[in-house]
């Protein structure tokens, strides 16, 4: 419980909100490279025309964990989703954050994305920072078949426990797409029978 | 899961029929006599595979596939599609079609909270207000049927506008529906907020306190009735929501606190009731002129998606909560290369596990309810699965016969 009192102190203390650019700045000065792109998208909506910025990052893999570390350091996130990519030779998790929110207007949606080799596709929990990544860590296991280092709890949590071991629905290769093609199939002559 | 059972302690497989809604989730839950000493959540028994066939469909098809995720949420769902494809391919919006949009995504949101509050009235055995909401809620589906065409799935989006105007001769039965649910919705309060026994059965139970509603991502409602300040609509512009002063509907506005427990989290429901029908006005009130459409021509703007390569994310403030879609293209083909949905109840699932440990076992369905899930859109992809771990079980009737008892027990 205390534990959890001072991250709510912490919380106020970091109550700077820092525009879009300034955001860029602090991980390119912390990470140079590691970083490989950063882009700001603003899109006006609306009669008076407000905007809403969206920030994409791309970050090499090393940096990760210390990406989210500095991150939580800077404002608490929230976690959207986990979203991926079957890219051919790799696995591109894309993590949606979104920060700031809690004040009139002034969300960013924070979004990063960290590619995996196809060969090791293997990436770090953040449930020990954010623990409410767990379902959606779980779920990019069971579809993407990355593996999550660390994670709290391994079980698949859409796929049925009948479901083969080794075939992961995202994926977009040619073995990917005849399994599947098989398991509806079955599926298919399963209901006939009855 | 193979947990190690004291002798005092035993599980309850509850599920997969949902005992609050009529959706498929299954609980297991550690009981210590009546009370709940932990909760294991599963999933997956409705995942229809919704985005593996979103990816072979294009951008248009989806639309329609997107308002099948869910039932209720029928206008958020494709919204947070097209907003996505809108920013991944930079498709203006004209004003007139933003404030449409407000206009059908407030009154989908006043449907899903009566719905919402029948539902709980009914969970602790409060049948007759059941049917008052549902009296209530049936005009609100009157007017989605006399502006949309449909009740339900309303057809309404298109990627960079809205299909229907809004004209000048539905003015008269709009402001006659807003007119009936002002006065709905203050019987409704009465009924909630200054009844007795519902403040027995809901207030310190099912807590969420303001850390682990931060911690564990919840959304909408459940969140903001722990106090956390999080609405997409105040949050970041979208649609015509910036230009409206509107602020969190935190349950300390009525009641000066924030406990965070089920009864917070009615307030913060029946509150937000409120607040959609002012939106709803001064959305019709200060709706300029223009097109609904940036590109009407079908074929056109679906060239143009098929030569853009790109990626956006669209959200928008569900009735529960937070949506998200995540489109990508590569610029060669029509369809989207990836396309991830998250609906709001998949981010209040582990929420769940802090609210029920401790309660008791008549408490399982309004705390479950309190959130209200929706499990179609959580649940996208295949088959079903079968309880293996059979104790013994609870009907969805006793779970509700256990409930009505308790609230019959406090009421004497």
């Amino acid at each position: 419980m205390s534990a959890k009192k001072t991250t709510k102190k912490k919380e106020e203390k970091k109550g700077e909100i820092l525009p879009p650019e300034e955001i860029v700045k602090y991980f390119k000065d912390e990470f140079k490279t590691k970083i490989k792109s950063a882009e700001i998208k603003r899109r006006a909506t609306g009669a008076k025309k407000k905007e809403f910025v969206n920030i994409w990052m791309r970050i090499d893999k090393s940096i990760f964990k210390d990406f989210i570390k500095h991150l939580c350091n800077l404002t608490y996130p929230h976690l959207a989703v986990v979203s991926g990519n079957d890219l051919g030779k790799t696995i591109e998790l894309v993590y949606n954050f979104s920060i700031y929110f809690g004040k009139h207007l002034q969300e960013i949606s924070l979004n990063v994305g960290v590619e995996l080799p196809r060969n090791k596709p293997e990436i770090e929990t953040i449930c020990d920072y954010i623990p409410g990544a767990l379902i959606t860590e779980r779920e990019k296991q069971e579809m993407l078949g990355i593996k999550v280092i660390g994670i709290p709890d391994s079980r698949r949590l859409f796929l049925p426990e009948d479901f083969p071991d080794n075939v992961y629905p995202w994926r977009k290769d040619e073995k990917t797409r005849k399994e599947i093609e098989k398991l509806y199939k079955n599926l298919h002559e399963g209901v006939k029978k009855k | 899961m193979s947990k190690e059972i004291t002798q005092t302690t035993y599980q309850v497989p509850i599920g997969p029929i949902h005992p609050a809604l009529k959706e498929p989730v299954m609980f297991k839950f550690d009981i210590d006599g009546e009370k709940i000493i932990d909760v294991d959540v599963e999933l997956g028994h409705v995942h229809r595979a919704i985005e593996w066939t979103g990816m072979r469909r294009n951008p248009i098809q989806i639309i329609y596939l997107a308002e099948r995720i869910c039932g209720i949420c029928s206008f958020v769902h494709p919204l947070a599609f097209c907003r996505a494809v809108e920013n991944a391919c930079e498709i203006d919006v004209p004003e007139r079609a933003d404030y449409i949009r407000v206009v059908h995504g407030e009154l989908e949101r006043i449907c899903s909270h009566l719905l919402w509050a029948g539902v709980a009235a009914h969970e602790i055995g409060f049948d007759t207000v059941l049917f008052l909401t549902w009296e209530i809620r049936e005009k609100a589906l009157d007017l989605t049927e006399y502006l949309t065409g449909n009740r339900v799935t309303k057809a309404i989006l298109t990627i960079g506008g809205v299909r229907r105007d809004i004209k000048e001769e539905h003015h008269a039965k709009i402001n006659e529906t807003l007119a009936f649910l002002k006065e709905g919705y203050k019987k409704l309060a009465h009924a909630f907020l200054d009844d007795k026994t519902v403040m027995m059965r809901s207030q310190g139970c099912g807590i969420l306190t303001y850390e682990d509603a931060l911690r564990l991502c919840a959304v909408g409602p459940t969140t903001r009735a722990s106090g956390v300040k999080k609405d997409v609509r105040v949050d970041q512009p979208y649609t015509a929501y910036s230009d409206f002063d509107i602020d969190y509907t935190t349950p300390d506005k009525l009641t000066g606190e924030v406990n965070g427990d089920v009864y917070d989290r009615i307030i913060t429901r029946l509150l937000e009731v409120k607040q959609s029908i002012e939106i709803m006005e001064k959305a019709i009130d200060q709706m300029p002129a223009g097109d609904i459409v940036s590109e009407p021509k079908i074929p056109k703007l679906l060239n143009y998606i098929k030569k853009t390569a790109g990626e956006g994310v669209g959200r928008d403030e569900a009735p529960r909560g937070e949506v998200i879609h995540y489109v990508k293209f590569d610029g060669e083909n029509e369809n989207p290369y990836t396309w991830k949905v998250r609906a709001s109840t998949y981010a209040n699932i582990l929420p769940w596990i802090p609210m029920l440990k401790g309660n008791q076992i008549a408490d399982i369905p309004i705390v479950a309810a309190s959130t209200d899930p929706c499990m179609s859109c959580t649940n996208r992809v295949a088959v079903v699965n079968n309880a293996n771990n059979k104790k013994y079980m609870l009907s969805k009737e006793q779970l509700h016969k256990l409930s009505i008892m308790k609230t019959r027990r406090l009421m004497r």
